[in-house]
């Protein structure tokens, strides 16, 4: 069994109620940061762990931490951000489900790094039920004396609040999730100055991931060093994977960074294989914003290596042949799935979640929904994949959020890899609204490197 | 653009606006419209929707502009504009649930409810829509009902019809003026 | 002075103060580098960084950090550094990313320009002259909405917006109570009141004069006339409210439009009130200053001021007749 660093106790009954999460050593890391630390030495710590976050972008945490401005009598804020509506990602609704302390403690410890003295948890709307479970841990947890004033005698107050969201996958952008909580549209703003320097009511703030904070807990337990030995290379820790799709055991599975995908996929402690005993076509392998993979490419890169679950080894290739660990929502397609329905889906999300402002995205998303509607029923024209390519690229970087970008790239990688199936769609209109495109060469393996394709 | 004809005037319970001065003490001195979201969510259980004489009295309470209501309550999806069913169904139709069959479900609930996605069945009780992800992929398909907004996953045709019919015995169960 | 600080954009120096935005740097230099601006208003604050037609390449960070910046940025939000070199025109990239986003721009808006009262002075038509296709890649059908009246003076046909959120940032700015706003979200997104409300305020008139398309026009100019065959002419009154400077528009004898002064980037030099615009449309009512001046390239400029059927206001007045003899002169020259 790998090791568990975030899910070791999932299966104690009652670890959602703080007695049974303090019997299996829960708010250690509160008693020896505060106690015992400085809040310097607390964020040094992240720092030696590696900790990437966990929210998509991958930057690491105790960087992002030490860029806080600390101004003399400013305020500074931590802001969870929990506004998990990433297609495919659903591991921060898993995790403040079933274990909502492992989140309170990690919030505790760094609202005390940053020097914080309000900490919003901003969760999406359509997470009342966890809203509901947070607000009674918290409660729970400043009855036990570990938020509210002079916590543990130390000293050190905070007090920690649950904002709900309003059904926008844009609040996920920190910008626009700091909007959000001021209670305005979520329009993201325009950087500089980032949040670090001015954010929420204009002082420095901090927002990260649920998962990123829970990481703090078994950081400060164990040491950065010892959380920085999980993992390879630049890709410390373990990471929760949210698998979906046409998998055997869909789920919410911690790893370790560094696993194989192959492994991932197939063996029975993970997902057990494709559902129904079908092959595996293709697999979208960080949330829906990270380019398409076809099953040769995402379990053995260009050159015939085993491609591992981690930063580097799911980028390797570029955007040519990788793709990104993005926030670990894990979907895998079956010899059944129409890649072109899939597109279009993934890009009337998009266009249906683009805030607005910029106009390429505002208005190309919905212009490439439009065209891939026309392609998967039937209308297709052969010059729309170029169409579409070109529409990606007129919005990629051309925002002022990710949002263009992740709305590029599904596309732009569907068309790079699956561009036969999207011609076949428009050479055979009326097969293509009956049946759905075979495997055709994606699960082949890799021509050796050196022979022509 | 609205046209509002009814431009009655929304009554607040004592308990809803007991509840709207805690959430705004969660907020530092003069930033009360952090309390927005919130209390549109509060607004909507209690009345089913954010009609636009409530939001009125909204922006009155939090001390902004009408206008900055309207602006936030229509950005958000979450946010009924108009009257709805008692139980609004509301189905996951992204990527992952789509792999899985909510396409089927969604066509199900239709044919079940016979009306169409957005319209209010003819006893008000039911109403239904797409909704893009709501964060259980691994669990597909997915529906949440609000204002709870309690989970279904794993959806099967059956489950759906089960589903349907306990929400409508529930109701017939209450005294009729607790209906919609 | 010392503490001002060297930026370059497309080869020519310049010395700005430091906090100066990209554009705003540009705009000292002049002429064909300057970017062009279809939210940013110098005037409002927060305007900017949304229709991304500003765009420029940052091919050398700073001085201190000669790092090129990895995007392109928005140049009316992006402050320069001492040392910061600039390209515009000169960058293939630009000139392929603006191409791109004016034909997201064009791709949802009507193109209705004969009928649209902006046509002529419509900053989003120069867009498209400059950088659009001769024909659209979009075979879809167009986004629409029903035009609305916001006052008895405003129509807004939000058909033809492109949510640049200049007038919303007016509002907030120049009047103290905005009752319309940007509602709903991505392409549905409109600038509304939400329910049937006038915009009422000495200033609301103002949103016309920023508006860069035809979303908000002036209902008592609507359908009067098209721009270049009227002739402006400044003018100022002494107004309670405001400054009083405005620029006529005269058809022949008539002022069929008041309106604040453009300035060479099309922004309003001072905001003027709703009486000074739509309500003072006698010549007697002005104190007439002399001819509007417009760029050459305007096709306002094309209808120069005829010397042989002179205006009645410029027979009596011995000042407009010589700049308008000027300004013949130099117009046949051309």
């Amino acid at each position: 069994m790998a090791r568990k660093l975030l899910l070791e106790h999932i299966n104690v009954p009652g670890i959602n109620t703080l007695e049974v999460y303090r019997q299996q050593g829960g708010y250690r890391a509160v008693e020896k940061a505060l106690k015992t630390l400085t809040p310097d030495e607390v964020v040094e710590e992240v720092k030696k762990s590696g900790l990437r976050g966990r929210g998509g972008a991958g930057f690491p945490t105790g960087m992002k931490w030490s860029f806080l401005a600390k101004p003399e009598g400013v305020e500074r804020y931590l802001v969870c951000n929990a506004d998990e509506s990433e297609p495919g990602t659903f591991k921060d609704r898993y995790l403040m489900t079933y274990i909502p302390h492992a989140l309170i403690e990690g919030m505790i410890v760094a609202s005390f790094a940053l020097g914080a003295k309000t900490s919003y948890i901003y969760v999406r709307g359509e997470m009342m039920p966890q809203i509901r479970i947070l607000e009674k841990a918290i409660a729970e947890a400043k009855n036990a004396g570990f938020l509210g004033k002079n916590i543990l005698g130390t000293g050190y107050d905070l007090e920690l609040y649950v904002q709900p969201g309003g059904g926008a996958y844009i609040c996920g952008e920190e910008t626009a999730l700091i909007e959000s909580l001021e209670g305005k549209r979520g329009n993201p703003r325009i950087k500089p100055p980032f949040p670090a320097i001015a954010g929420l009511y204009n002082c420095p703030t901090v927002v990260n991931n649920v998962e990123s904070i829970a990481a703090i807990v078994p950081i400060i337990n164990d040491g950065g060093d010892e959380y920085a030995k999980v993992g390879i290379g630049r890709s410390t820790g373990t990471k929760l994977i949210s698998a979906g799709g046409n998998l055997n055991k869909p789920g919410v599975y911690e790893i370790e960074l560094g696993l194989p995908v192959e492994e991932f996929i197939y063996s029975d402690e993970y997902c057990g294989g494709i559902a129904n005993g079908k092959r595996l076509k293709a697999v979208v392998a960080g949330g829906s914003s990270v380019p398409i993979l076809p099953a040769n490419l995402i379990l053995k890169t260009l050159n015939g290596e085993s491609r591992l679950m981690s930063y580097e080894s799911l980028a390797d290739g570029g955007f040519a042949t990788g793709t990104m660990m993005g926030s670990g929502g894990f979907i895998a397609f079956d010899e059944d799935q129409c890649i072109v329905r899939n597109t279009w889906n993934f890009t009337r999300f998009y266009h249906h979640e683009s805030c607005g402002q910029c106009s390429p995205c505002r208005e190309g998303t919905g212009w490439m929904e439009k065209v891939l509607h026309r392609l998967e029923y039937g209308h297709g024209k052969l010059s729309d994949m170029d169409l579409l390519v070109d529409v990606s690229k007129k919005i990629e970087g051309n925002t002022i959020c990710p949002l263009g970008d992740a709305a590029a790239w599904p596309v732009a990688s569907a068309i790079r890899h699956f561009r036969d199936e999207f011609e076949w769609h428009v050479t055979n209109p009326q097969e293509a609204v009956q049946r759905n495109y075979g495997l055709a060469h994606y699960a082949d393996p890799l021509p050796p490197v050196g022979e022509p394709a | 653009m609205l046209s509002v004809t009814n431009t009655e005037e929304v009554i607040f319970s004592p308990e809803l606006v007991t509840k709207f001065k805690e959430i705004v003490s969660r907020y530092p001195e003069g930033k009360q419209k952090s309390a927005l979201l919130p209390v549109l969510h509060l607004v909507q259980a209690e009345f089913g929707w954010v009609s636009a004489p409530a939001m009125d009295k909204v922006a009155q309470y939090l001390d902004i502009r009408p206008i900055e209501v309207y602006e936030v309550a229509t950005f958000y999806t979450m946010f009924f504009l108009k009257p709805q069913g008692k139980y609004v169904l509301e189905v996951c139709r992204t990527g992952p649930c789509c792999l899985v069959g909510a396409e089927k479900i969604m066509k199900h609930i239709e044919q079940k409810l016979g009306v169409k996605e957005g319209q209010v069945t003819n006893d008000n009780l039911f109403s239904w829509r797409g909704v893009e992800c709501l964060a259980a992929c691994g669990f597909g398909p997915v529906l949440q009902i609000g204002p709870e907004y309690t989970f279904y996953e794993n959806l099967t045709e059956s489950k759906v019809d089960e589903l349907i019919d306990n929400l409508k015995l529930t109701t017939a169960a209450k005294p009729v003026d607790q209906i919609s | 002075m010392s503490d001002l600080i060297k930026v370059t954009i497309d080869g020519i120096t310049v010395d700005v103060a430091p906090g100066t935005s990209i554009l705003n740097a540009a705009r000292q230099i002049g002429g064909e580098i300057v970017p062009p601006a279809m939210c940013y208003y110098s005037k409002l604050e927060g305007s900017g960084g949304k229709c991304r037609t500003c765009l420029v390449k940052v091919s050398k960070g700073s001085e201190k950090d000669p790092r090129p910046m990895p995007k392109l940025v928005a140049s009316c939000r992006t402050g320069v550094m001492d040392g910061m070199e600039v390209q515009n025109i000169t960058s293939p990239e630009v000139v392929e990313a603006r191409k791109g986003v004016v034909e997201m721009l064009l791709i949802n808006h009507p193109l209705d320009c004969p009928v649209c009262d902006q046509a002529g002075e419509c900053h989003l038509q120069d867009l498209g002259y400059e950088h659009g296709l001769s024909s659209t890649r979009y075979e879809f059908e167009r986004r629409t909405f029903d035009r609305i009246d916001i006052g008895d003076k405003i129509q807004l046909h939000m058909t033809r917006c492109i949510l640049c959120y200049r007038c919303v940032f007016t509002a907030d700015q120049i009047t103290n109570q905005r009752v319309h706003g940007v509602l709903g979200r991505g392409d549905a997104a409109e600038i509304s009141t939400y329910i049937e409300k006038a915009i009422d305020n000495d200033f609301s008139g103002n949103v016309i004069d920023v508006c860069p398309v035809g979303a908000l026009t002036d209902k008592t100019f609507r359908f009067k006339n098209r721009v270049w065959f009227t002739k402006p002419v400044d003018a100022h009154r002494d107004c309670p409210t405001c400054s009083g400077k405005v620029t006529l528009w005269y058809k022949g004898e008539d002022v069929i439009r008041v309106t604040a002064r453009k300035d060479q980037f099309g922004e309003v030099e001072e905001f003027i009130c709703n009486t000074c615009r739509f309500d003072q449309k006698k010549t007697s009512d002005w104190v007439i200053e002399g001819p509007r001046a417009i760029s050459n390239q305007s096709v306002i400029s094309s209808n120069h001021y005829d010397t042989l059927k002179p205006l009645p206001v410029i027979k009596t007045n011995l000042q407009l007749q010589q700049s308008n003899k000027d300004q013949f002169e130099r117009a046949t020259k051309l």
